[in-house]
């Protein structure tokens, strides 16, 4: 389970002060799909990063799995969105994806099991003596991938991982992740600026405010459990709950003046 | 800006401190201080002979040793590297010997200064040209080499002379490149000028080095090395200013090209 | 790698060993019929060559000189190495000690020759700890810089996957550093070779700079050239070991270099 109580991040640098995350609290449970949009610039960076345990929040609270986050929390993996630089150049895949696992102190065949079983599940049974950069940018993102589910992780936070591959790659992407999901039974909060793909991937979508954030909207996705990308993507529930949450997001960035007085 | 003036604070501090210890270290007794003179001892030997002429004539001819190599091996290297590198032919034909040249060490060529000039500055001369010369040839090649194909053959379609091709093609290109090359060139320049006058002859820092070691002067023997030391340092940043300002209009400074 | 055709591989063959062929040939022919004290004919250096460094002086100059280098570089490269991960540690260290080591890499290294005599005996360590003081710079300072370097976002990776410690140090702080270091470790061995010779010179040790420094002094002038022709050998084929060993440790790094150029 991921718990966020109370969450408030403030930047003191050079004498300048920014107010990133106003108040922010929020639960994920167990084996849930939770995906997190927003303006850009509204601190979704900043809210995954406090939750990983690589920055101190300001005040308030992260639970992962029942105890309090200070450091990076176990049981937990992040995939970041440059796929080009959070692989490792001078390993090979499969090397990258038993990085983890070694320096949790996995036996060597346990290791290699679960590296190949990762990288099976991603499409990559043919990829694992190549090095990072010989892949294209979709299949060093499905490495990346492949390394957060050998890690066995309880909670998977995802920062705009699609960010930067090309339209088809990302719908394949997308229903990766989806099935990972499913077969892991793992928590997943997503972070994106895409709402089709909010709301294609989640169960929930929370939206978010500008700067300072706070929660706009947390929304139930009703949607089907099998997800299909033209099926899915042209139900008229789907178009719905798209134009609903654009429609938030929209009012966020453009605030009428009565709600900036309040 | 309080925060930009910390490094050079803690700098300062860095260098006080290291001042400090080689102080500390002779007057303790952990060292023998005829080995090693404490630094106060070094710095007033160092004030001594700043007020007088032998000095700053040995810092001047080590400098006109070191300029007089850079200056002949940079010009050789420079006309070299554009025929060789603007012409395929050349820039094939020339790869296997420069490759076979450019390791042979310059010391190598110490007795045979010494056998063809003696012991006077023409010898440490040629050493200071040999070393410098691959340094800076490399970089010339490289940057010749490196012009944009695509904006090659915009030149060729405009149909642009031989010469305005090297003037706003070749020239910009391999500029930086350049830039780097008469920066490790000096640096290796200097190393050899020094070496050349304390191993084949010639006036300068190197002889005054030996002079003072062979005398037993030994505070002031460390006094001149710290001062070979503040020369590099003063070329090394000059060299830097140089580049940062022929580079300056350049997008992406480059860097070392790894051979 | 495609095959190249016959002709076409000859034609490389030709580019390759033509002019070099062509200058050895030269220089046999122009200095055949020299009878100058100095400039010896090729054929009478090459006899030298045979003479002087195939026989006992192998044993007795060329390896000394070469363990010592290889000692002092090895050094170098362990001390540079070990202190440069220190340095480019910590921010405020670096802020500290950055100025003092660039004061202590411009000194041109053979001026540190007669300070070190006063220390060391008159044996090998003298001549080892000569090395170590010229190469242990570049390799060091390169070292932070690199260090320095690390990309963010693989740091980010290591403290989240709770990668640390050793593990962490070899396979994101060495690894990631590594071209740097490499570029230091060149500069360094050919400061090295520079050292191993003029750490030899009116000295008393055996090694290929004694010698040669020998045959000079005592008019033997085709050995003089032979020896020359053996340190430039050397140079060559340290070189090439280098490159060798580039390829291995930075394979990823030139492969990775190349595709990005293609991108």
């Amino acid at each position: 389970m991921l718990e966020v109580r109370g969450l408030h991040k403030v930047y003191d640098s050079h004498g300048r002060r920014v107010e990133a995350i106003g108040e922010l609290t929020f639960t994920v449970d167990d084996g849930r799909f939770a995906c997190v949009v927003g303006p850009s610039g509204c601190g979704k960076t900043t809210l995954l990063r406090c939750i990983a345990g690589l920055l101190p929040p300001t005040g308030g609270e992260v639970w992962v799995q029942g105890s309090q986050v200070t450091g990076p929390p176990s049981g937990l993996a992040v995939v970041f969105q440059e796929y080009g630089r959070s692989l490792f150049p001078w390993l090979r895949v499969r090397d990258n994806v038993e990085l983890p696992l070694r320096a949790a102190g996995l036996p060597r065949a346990r290791r290699r099991e679960l590296a190949t079983e990762a990288l099976a599940a991603v499409g990559l049974s043919d990829a694992h003596r190549a090095y990072p950069w010989q892949l294209s940018g979709g299949m060093q993102q499905r490495v990346a991938i492949a390394r957060a589910v050998a890690y066995q992780p309880q909670v998977l936070l995802m920062d705009e991982p699609f960010a930067a591959v090309d339209a088809q790659t990302r719908a394949d992407l997308e229903d990766l992740i989806r099935s990972v999901w499913r077969r892991l039974g793992v928590t997943l909060l997503f972070v994106t600026h895409d709402i089709d793909e909010a709301v294609y991937l989640g169960e929930r979508v929370i939206v978010l405010s500008a700067a300072p954030t706070r929660i706009r909207e947390d929304l139930a996705i009703d949607l089907p459990v099998e997800r299909d990308q033209l099926a899915t993507r042209s139900d008229p529930r789907f178009t719905d709950l798209r134009a609903h949450i654009y429609a938030q997001i929209q009012k966020t960035r453009h605030p009428a003046p009565q709600e900036e007085l309040s | 800006m309080a925060l930009s003036l910390r490094p050079l604070w803690l700098g300062v501090a860095g260098l006080v401190g290291f001042g400090a210890l080689l102080e500390l270290v002779p007057r303790l007794g952990v060292v023998d201080d005829r080995f090693l003179p404490p630094t106060s001892r070094i710095l007033s030997v160092l004030a001594e002979q700043a007020g007088a002429g032998p000095l700053w004539s040995a810092v001047g001819n080590t400098v006109l040793t070191w300029a007089i190599g850079l200056a002949l091996a940079v010009a050789a290297a420079v006309v070299l590297g554009v025929v060789i590198g603007s012409v395929r032919f050349l820039r094939a034909a020339t790869a296997s010997t420069i490759e076979f040249l450019r390791p042979i060490p310059s010391v190598a060529w110490i007795p045979a200064a010494l056998v063809l000039y003696g012991p006077v500055r023409a010898g440490t001369l040629l050493i200071v040209v040999y070393a410098a010369f691959w340094q800076m040839l490399v970089q010339v090649l490289h940057g010749v080499a490196d012009v944009d194909p695509v904006a090659r053959d915009t030149a060729y379609s405009y149909r642009l002379g031989r010469w305005a091709r090297v003037r706003w093609l070749t020239w910009p290109t391999a500029l930086p490149y350049a830039v780097t090359g008469l920066r490790l060139a000096a640096t290796v320049a200097l190393i050899l000028t020094v070496t050349g006058e304390l191993f084949i002859g010639g006036p300068g820092l190197g002889a005054e080095i030996l002079r003072a070691s062979a005398g037993g002067a030994v505070p002031l023997t460390y006094a001149l090395v710290l001062v070979t030391g503040l020369l590099g340092v003063a070329a090394n940043l000059l060299f830097r200013l140089v580049e940062r300002r022929a580079l300056a209009w350049h997008p992406a400074v480059r860097g070392e090209v790894p051979a | 790698m495609t095959k190249l055709p016959g002709w076409q591989g000859l034609q490389r063959v030709a580019l390759v060993l033509g002019l070099p062929a062509v200058l050895v040939v030269v220089w046999w022919f122009a200095s055949a019929d020299s009878d100058h004290l100095v400039f010896r004919p090729l054929s009478e250096i090459l006899v030298a060559f045979r003479e002087t460094w195939l026989g006992p002086r192998l044993v007795e100059d060329v390896l000394p000189s070469l363990s010592r280098l290889a000692r002092g570089y090895a050094a170098s490269v362990v001390l540079g190495v070990g202190l440069g991960v220190l340095v480019g540690w910590s921010r405020t260290l670096r802020a500290l000690l950055e100025p003092v080591l660039e004061l202590l890499r411009a000194i041109p290294p053979p001026a540190l020759i007669p300070l070190i005599g006063l220390f060391a005996g008159l044996g090998d360590s003298r001549r080892i700890v000569i090395i170590i003081a010229g190469c242990v710079w570049p390799i060091l300072l390169n070292t932070v810089e690199g260090v320095r370097a690390v990309d963010e976002v693989l740091a980010d990776t290591c403290r989240s996957y709770r990668v640390r410690g050793l593990t962490r140090l070899r396979q994101l702080v060495l690894r990631s550093a590594s071209p740097q270091i490499m570029t230091g470790a060149r500069q360094a061995l050919a400061i090295g070779i520079i050292l191993m010779v003029i750490s030899e010179l009116r000295g008393t040790v055996h090694g290929i700079g004694f010698s040669v420094e020998q045959f000079q002094t005592s008019f033997r002038y085709p050995e003089m050239w032979s020896g020359v022709l053996l340190l430039g050998l050397l140079g060559v084929a340290l070189a090439l070991l280098f490159r060798l060993a580039d390829s291995w440790i930075l394979g990823w790094y030139h492969g990775l270099r190349a595709s990005n150029r293609e991108r």
